[in-house]
């Protein structure tokens, strides 16, 4: 005559057997969190008049253990097959600080307390909690063990099939966007902004995504590129549309002169040599100070004209200005919205050259020489050649994008173009997955965009940065969209034209 | 019979390893020639060496009367020899048509299609899989590939590298099938290297066996199926 009561052992002891490896795993965690926070998070220096003195903040650190703790239940509920039970947790943490955070009111005390006193760091832990619940509820609706939805393979190729659309609605989008209200001052320059950015992730692409060659200098190029400007029109007088073909085949001619020498290095190799070319560059362009204005950098650089036309109020002597022209009233955003438009155009460019040297030998040569490069050889596939062009055509559009830099700031100086710019750029192509025209659109959006509207997080920035790349790699591996698009797409009786390896060789 | 290939003392290292001693072998227009030997003989050595890569450092290799020792791999591709090398090393993220397209780099478009009408003939598995991704392949798919792609180029020699390796057995048969109606219907040379002896040396018209980097028999594909000794080691005890 035994009832199971809720204490008696043999109830107790699978649930127990069960919770234990989780319960070890997760005080592991909390462990190494408290070791990580006490002294980065629990103490801080404050400048006294006494001098530098040390302020406590252990609840905290309190705090932060305890979430990682049970974040770190959750998740091995999550992954253990227990879904609904560690959904409840995440999901119910999530739902707590959203709550927290949404009600805060004048008081700047909310429905429920905070963890942290800092709304940043909340909003953070917060999106991460989010992210884990979302993966979460789809591991929960769709009832296999595997990633969520948009991660597999159905997902990915209805996506896949909807890329062209997309692609084609962002471009429109980006055409008739200065048109909008809500395209102000701040909001045009940030998208000029992202654009250069995306402009320079297509270039570095080329290279990068499809030649597979690890290039850590890519800011040398951009450099050379706005020099040349720079220094065209300082001391040649030229202006923005003359000069961006120079600019082109300048940065073109340097790619291939560093291209020469180390091309025939592989991965790291290549890498570690780029990443001394680019500092070699920005070292020249201090120290030549007689040439290239040092550290002060170049200032007065023209802007682009419309045909000739500047974008100012008053016209310099005998010349007429755009707004004049047009019979508009001045305003200084259409300065920014013709520069929006030409690094939309320029963009563009990129973006269709490289989808058309794809689809010819030399493209796909590229990616051919990325996946092994002992079967091109073996081919006929000259990589010395093949790796060249694709280093100086990438450097190519490096060079133009540095161009349209120089003429937007107006001043330059070899401070714009350090180590920490190449990290954006490759983050850029690397988070949007290797070869990704639209992924590169994305990241750059995410990494540029975004932090440039959360200006307000200030010091943070980097912090959420290096998070979202962390959980871009736990989720995405690959890159955001690592999707290889076929360079023939097969459609009966197309395929004579398409199909070929198109005119010319390699 | 004139002679495609000749290959004269030749001695290849990697770094202070030599890993040939001196080979020495002739391939004649029109022939299967199979070259047998346990593994870390030195065959898949041997055909790097005539394409180039790595360098033989001494001897000399002859094809078609030109020599071409010391010349770049790309160039040796460019002269008419294409290689279906060692473990396929087809484009995995690639589709088997782009694989194919680029076995025709150095052609061009021009003849493309013809070519191309001629691999699906001979492998018709890889038109159904036409835009599959490479790496997706099952095995004896990936070394039809491989062979397809090799042949996009229009050899006069062609170097295959184990095309047996790791497939089932009857797969294999079926590329042995194609290897010699290549040879009949497209009078190609063929150099074919292989473990598996027994199927090789059928198809052969003259065998070479190799030992630690050194050509220790030669003969007719049927006498060295008959050697006592090649039977011994490469026949009945040696797979
Ligand atoms: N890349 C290499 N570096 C150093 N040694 C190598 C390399 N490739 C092959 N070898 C050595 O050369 C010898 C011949 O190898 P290999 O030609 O691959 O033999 P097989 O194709 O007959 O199996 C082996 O001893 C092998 O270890
Ligand atoms: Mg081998």
């Amino acid at each position: 005559m035994r009832q199971t009561s809720l204490f008696d052992p043999a109830f107790l002891r699978p649930i127990l057997a069960f919770l234990r490896p989780i319960l070890i795993d997760a005080a592991k965690a909390a462990g190494i969190a408290t070791l990580l926070t006490v002294f980065m998070v629990g103490i801080r220096t404050v400048d006294n008049p006494q001098g530098l003195q040390a302020e406590y903040r252990f609840d905290d650190v309190f705090t932060a253990v305890a979430i990682v703790f049970f974040g770190r239940i959750a998740l091995s509920l999550l992954s253990g097959g227990r879904v609904l039970a560690g959904l409840v947790v995440v999901g119910g943490f999530s739902a707590w600080m959203l709550i927290a955070l949404l009600t805060v009111g004048e008081t700047g005390i909310g429905l429920l307390p905070k963890p942290f006193a800092s709304t940043v760091v909340c909003w953070i832990v917060t999106l991460a909690a989010i992210g884990f619940s979302l993966r979460g509820f789809f591991l929960l609706t769709r009832g296999d063990k595997g990633a969520p939805a948009v991660f597999k393979e159905e997902g990915a190729l209805s996506l896949r099939r909807m890329t062209p659309w997309i692609g084609a609605a962002l471009i429109l989008f980006a055409f008739v966007m200065p048109w909008f209200d809500f395209a102000n001052r701040r909001i045009m320059d940030m998208a000029v902004l992202v654009l250069t950015y995306v402009m320079l992730g297509w270039g570095l692409n080329i290279v990068v995504g499809l030649a597979g060659l690890l290039d850590l200098g890519y800011v040398a190029f951009y450099a050379v590129g706005a020099y040349t400007f720079a220094l065209t029109s300082f001391y040649f007088d030229l202006g923005f549309w003359v000069a961006l073909p120079v600019c082109g085949a300048m940065t073109a001619f340097f790619g291939v002169m560093l291209g020469f020498p180390v091309l025939r290095l592989r991965g790291d190799y290549l890498a570690i040599v780029t990443l001394g070319f680019g500092e070699i560059i920005r070292v020249i362009l201090i120290n030549w100070w007689w040439f290239t204005g040092g550290p002060d950098g170049i200032r007065g650089i023209p802007r682009p004209t419309f045909f000739g036309m500047e974008f100012r109020r008053k016209p310099r002597e005998g010349e007429e200005t755009f707004h004049s022209f047009f019979d508009l009233d001045y305003s200084s955003v259409d300065r920014i919205v013709y520069l929006y438009y030409i690094i939309l155009l320029l963009a563009l460019i990129t973006n269709l050259f490289t989808m058309r040297m794809r689809r010819l030998p030399v493209g796909r040569a590229w990616e051919a020489l990325r996946e092994d490069e002992v079967a091109c050889r073996a081919l006929g596939i000259n990589p010395v050649n093949t790796k060249l062009t694709a280093f100086g055509l990438g450097a190519m559009f490096g060079g133009f994008a540095g161009c349209f830099f120089a003429a937007r700031q107006g001043f330059i100086s070899p401070e714009s173009f350090t180590f920490i710019e190449s990290a954006v750029i490759l983050a850029i192509v690397v988070l949007g997955g290797l070869g990704s025209q639209i992924g590169v659109v994305i990241a750059s959006i995410l990494l540029i965009g975004v932090p440039e509207l959360f200006r307000e997080l200030q010091e943070y920035r980097m912090l959420a940065f290096g998070g979202g790349m962390v959980l871009v790699m736990v989720w995405r591996p690959r890159g955001l969209l690592s999707h290889r698009d076929p360079t023939v797409r097969l459609f009966k009786g197309r395929r004579t034209k398409s199909a070929r390896p198109s005119e010319g060789t390699a | 019979m004139n002679k495609v290939l000749t290959i004269e003392n030749v001695q290849t290292f990697y770094g202070h390893i030599q890993a040939l001693h001196g080979v020495s072998l002739d391939v004649d227009e029109g022939e299967i020639a199979t070259l047998i030997g346990a593994n870390g003989a030195g065959k898949s050595t041997l055909l790097m060496t005539i394409c180039g890569d790595p360098q033989a450092r001494s001897g000399r290799i002859v094809y078609k009367g030109e020599e071409i020792t010391g010349k770049p791999t790309y160039e040796i591709m460019r002269m008419g020899i294409a290689q279906s090398p060692e473990g396929r090393r087809i484009f995995p993220r690639m589709t088997v048509l782009e694989n194919l397209q680029i076995g025709a780099t150095i052609l061009g478009p021009d003849r493309f299609e013809e070519d191309l009408a001629k691999v699906y003939e001979l492998f018709p598995i890889l038109k159904e899989r036409e835009r599959q991704r490479g790496g997706t392949l099952s095995g004896g798919e990936q070394q039809m590939l491989a062979i397809g792609r090799a042949l996009m180029s229009r050899p006069r020699l062609l170097l295959l590298d184990e095309p047996s390796l790791g497939i089932a057995p009857l797969i294999v048969k079926r590329i042995f099938e194609a290897i010699r109606r290549i040879n009949e219907e497209e009078k190609m040379t063929i150099f074919l290297v292989e473990q598996n002896a027994h199927h090789a040396l059928r198809l052969a018209h003259r065998g070479y066996v190799m030992v630690n980097g050194r050509i220790q028999l030669t003969g007719s594909g049927r006498d060295l199926l008959a050697n006592p000794e090649v039977r011994a080691a490469y026949l009945e005890g040696g797979r």
